[in-house]
């Protein structure tokens, strides 16, 4: 059960100590900003986690350690197995007021980690797990995976005459994790920083598992400037592409409950990795969105 | 002090074992014929008497890699498995070692898959040598039982930091009874001090902790887990003797002598086959035959030195596998013979392929193996690498 | 305690007990900066700046810091991405091309 009288986050009150800094992440990164800002939240008495991905191969070459308080890497499909593990140690040497915390990526995630991912949120381990969705395994060069749209391109999911780009829907993976009975879960977007800071200040006071996944975006890996980085993180949750919510206490609770939704169109085409759309594949997109919805708000009873 | 003795499976030694080197974490994935540990251990910590949280792990792989997560707190943790287990947390062997984390794990040698068989043979450790883990093959329950508690001791050591993997054979050790001798708490509190280490997370001094090297460091950190390994054996000699200072069993280090002194031939032994060629030296040397054993324990650090002491003067020299490398040899031949490479004289080698699968080894097949080195072939040289105890003709039909 | 780390003098080790036992290292040692990784440099008009603190929310890298009411930025380690400037509500913050070194 997590206190009401949690203190609401924002850019005024969030402590000024960086402690993602000096990295190697592509300029614009939303990925970075996620694990900026969820570090802020959490503070020093922490351990970070981080299996192979970009936020773990831009942070952490010998000697350039850009994590100001404890990090790891763990091998790529125990994220949470490493967390669990961490949580058990600190718990048996009775260190309190302390943080295990995950950042992973989607594929690191939905596909790989999903199993030790399972099993932490079945053992109800104290820790914090953040997957940042790129969309797609970015760190290997923008390969396709379980939580890569429909329509898009990617280096396994060509774009071409014969097919749209990737041609399976996104893992639901909040719901996944939510079917668990888990304590708490957020889904978040790093267009929406505020949100998201205060989602992950719910999950610091979690006596059990918690999880947020956050929109995270790529200029990299989607075709899109660096500077517009915050933006498009936005406009996907402004045109219903991804939702806003929360999942405690056995409820389900949208963030944000909008009247319409912005161009999808527009969102898309904006984005390299989707200018290949056809108007076949961007009905599809649309109406996957609307059944998505409609699914949505009668299985949550939102 | 009244001598606390059981009659007890191998399993449960491991378990009485682990108790005693007070783990903070148990975190174990059951595997036939590793299960009785698991269970057991459940046990002791329901009841009290193990001051540990059981954490129920969903696979092997997050069996290592909690277990990681356990060392990296400072804590001590002890996991457990088998053959297909063992390799499905492979990844973590090769990450644990690198990372210098000092687990101690147990594994029930047993078969790999395909054919799937739960039964004893030696090929799922034996094909992790590389992984940068001390690996140590025992040969009864007793032995088991004192080994996990050595282990903590040399891989907690600030000159060796390294993973320790205890080996006993699946079904012919995990399952069989034997009486026991557990040790006083009290007494392996004082041999066994609570784990410290500087390889952990603080809070005073924050770390970044398995990091990525360029092609520039990679080649110095290999180097250095090397030497780790290497400084061990000496950590190892020094524990095996204290051990036997305080609680009176002593176990010879890297390697066990039995009538190699004078012996025209020796067969080399790893695990419980160790047992019975006591007993087939014990009746061919009352028949006037001169055949020693030499009961490797440690696979590594690989007895390099001992091998090559007892090897120099012998004949011929036999190397039990219960493994093999397909399409050459095995596993523990192939490691004996790099080392008499070094000699200038080396004996004739012959490496006898047997007990795969759970296949028995009886005396008789070690008999004539003794008969065979003794013996020889009239005219050259042994066949090199001889499969023992087929139950067809494998001639050409 | 200071708020972010800065650059430390590092020398290779020359000796394999110079290596850490690991691999395990300070937290927030860095030996080298993101500069030369500009094209464009961000400028802060501060006449403009309202001091709401939205740059230094969105930051990727965490370059931009409180100074008294407004923000200043550690030009050492910004990469030039334009987020801060394209998110700042009162266009306080110009995107300056690099004279190049």
């Amino acid at each position: 059960m997590i206190d009401k009288e949690i203190k609401r986050l924002n850019a005024r009150n969030i402590t000024d100590r960086e402690f993602f800094y000096g990295h190697k992440a592509c300029p614009g990164c939303g990925g970075s900003l996620a694990v900026r800002l969820a570090l802020k939240v959490i503070g020093e008495r922490s351990c970070s986690v981080l299996p192979a991905g970009c936020m773990s191969a831009v942070g952490f070459i010998y000697p350039q350690m850009a994590f100001t308080a404890n990090a790891m890497i763990s091998t790529f499909p125990g994220t949470a197995s490493l967390l669990s593990g961490i949580a058990a140690g600190a718990r048996a040497l009775g260190i309190e007021d302390f943080h295990a915390v995950g950042f992973a990526g989607d594929g690191g995630t939905a596909d790989i980690g999903i199993q030790a991912l399972s099993g932490a949120i079945d053992r109800n381990d104290k820790i914090i797990y953040i997957c940042y969705d790129n969309e797609a395994y970015m760190n290997t060069g923008i390969q396709k995976s379980g939580l890569t749209p429909y329509g898009t391109r990617t280096t396994t999911s060509p774009a071409g005459q014969n097919l749209p780009g990737s041609i399976t829907h996104k893992k639901r993976l909040f719901e996944i994790v939510a079917a668990h009975g888990i304590e708490y879960a957020a889904v978040a977007s790093m267009g929406y920083p505020i949100d998201y800071m205060n989602k992950v200040n719910k999950a610091k006071h979690c006596r059990g598992t918690s999880f947020i996944h956050v929109y995270a975006s790529c200029p990299t890996g989607w075709g899109t400037p660096t500077e517009t980085s915050i933006e498009v993180a936005k406009e996907a949750v402004d045109c219903g592409l991804w939702v806003l919510a929360e999942y405690e206490k056995g409820e389900f609770r949208l963030t944000r409950k909008p009247k319409s939704f912005t161009s999808v169109e527009d969102h898309l085409k904006k984005q390299g990795r989707y200018r290949h759309l056809s108007e076949r594949d961007l009905s599809e997109i649309v109406r996957h969105r609307d059944d998505n919805w409609e699914r949505i708000r009668s299985a949550w009873k939102v | 002090m009244v001598e606390d003795k059981r009659f007890i499976s191998g399993d449960d030694a491991v378990a009485f074992g682990a108790r005693l080197a007070r783990p903070h974490v148990i975190s174990a994935y059951p595997i036939t014929p590793q299960t009785v540990v698991v269970e057991r251990l459940s046990e002791m910590v329901e009841d009290g008497s193990l001051k540990a949280e059981f954490m129920h792990v969903e696979s092997e792989h997050s069996a290592i890699s909690a277990a990681m997560g356990v060392s990296v707190t400072g804590a001590r943790v002890f996991t457990a498995t088998s053959s297909q287990g063992l390799l499905y947390m492979a990844e973590g062997l090769f990450y644990s070692a690198g990372g210098r984390f000092p687990i101690v794990m147990m594994n029930a040698n047993r078969s790999l898959a395909l054919p799937w068989s739960i039964y004893g043979d030696q090929s799922d450790s034996l094909s992790q040598l590389n992984s940068g883990w001390i690996q140590v093959y025992v040969e009864d329950a007793q032995e088991v039982l004192d080994m996990i508690i050595q282990a903590y001791r040399v891989a907690e050591d600030p000159s060796v930091l390294t993973p320790f993997m205890v080996n006993l054979d699946g079904f012919l050790l995990t399952h069989t009874y034997e009486p026991v001798s557990i040790p006083d708490q009290a007494m392996v509190d004082a041999f066994l001090p609570p784990f410290s280490t500087h390889n952990k997370i603080s809070f005073e001094k924050p770390l970044n902790i398995g990091f990525s090297t360029t092609p520039q460091d990679n080649l110095e950190y290999k180097y250095q887990q090397h030497k780790a390994m290497l400084d061990s054996v000496e950590v190892i000699q020094k524990v095996d003797a204290e051990f036997a200072e305080r609680f009176g069993r002593r176990y010879g280090g890297l390697v066990e002598e039995y009538f190699c002194n004078d012996a025209e031939v020796v067969l080399v032994t790893l695990g419980s086959v160790t047992g019975t060629a006591r007993v087939v030296v014990d009746r061919m040397r009352e028949t006037g035959r001169r055949v020693g054993l030499l009961k490797i324990r440690y696979m590594r650090p690989f007895p390099v030195n001992e091998v090559n002491r007892v090897c120099e003067t012998v004949k011929r020299v036999g190397i039990i596998d219960r493994d093999i490398s397909f399409g050459y040899e095995g596993t523990v031949f192939t490691n004996v013979n790099s080392a008499l490479s070094r000699l200038n004289n080396p004996p004739e080698t012959v490496n006898f392929i047997c007990g795969l699968g759970g296949r028995d080894i009886p005396k008789e097949d070690l008999e004539g193996m003794f008969l065979q080195l003794l013996d020889g072939s009239g005219s050259g040289k042994l066949e090199r690498v001889q499969f023992i105890g087929m139950r067809v003709s494998i001639n050409d039909r | 305690m200071k708020n972010r780390p800065g650059i430390t003098k590092w020398e290779r080790p020359s000796h394999i007990d110079d290596y850490p036992v690991g691999p395990s290292f300070d937290a927030g040692h860095l030996i080298t900066t993101n500069a030369a990784w500009r094209t464009f440099r961000p400028v802060i008009d501060l006449a403009k700046c309202t001091g709401c603190y939205r740059c230094y929310l969105v930051c990727p890298d965490g370059v931009i810091f409180k100074k008294e009411d407004k923000v200043d930025i550690d030009l050492d380690f910004c990469k030039g991405c334009g987020v801060c400037s394209y998110e700042c509500r009162v266009d306080a913050i110009e995107m300056i091309k690099e004279s190049g070194k």
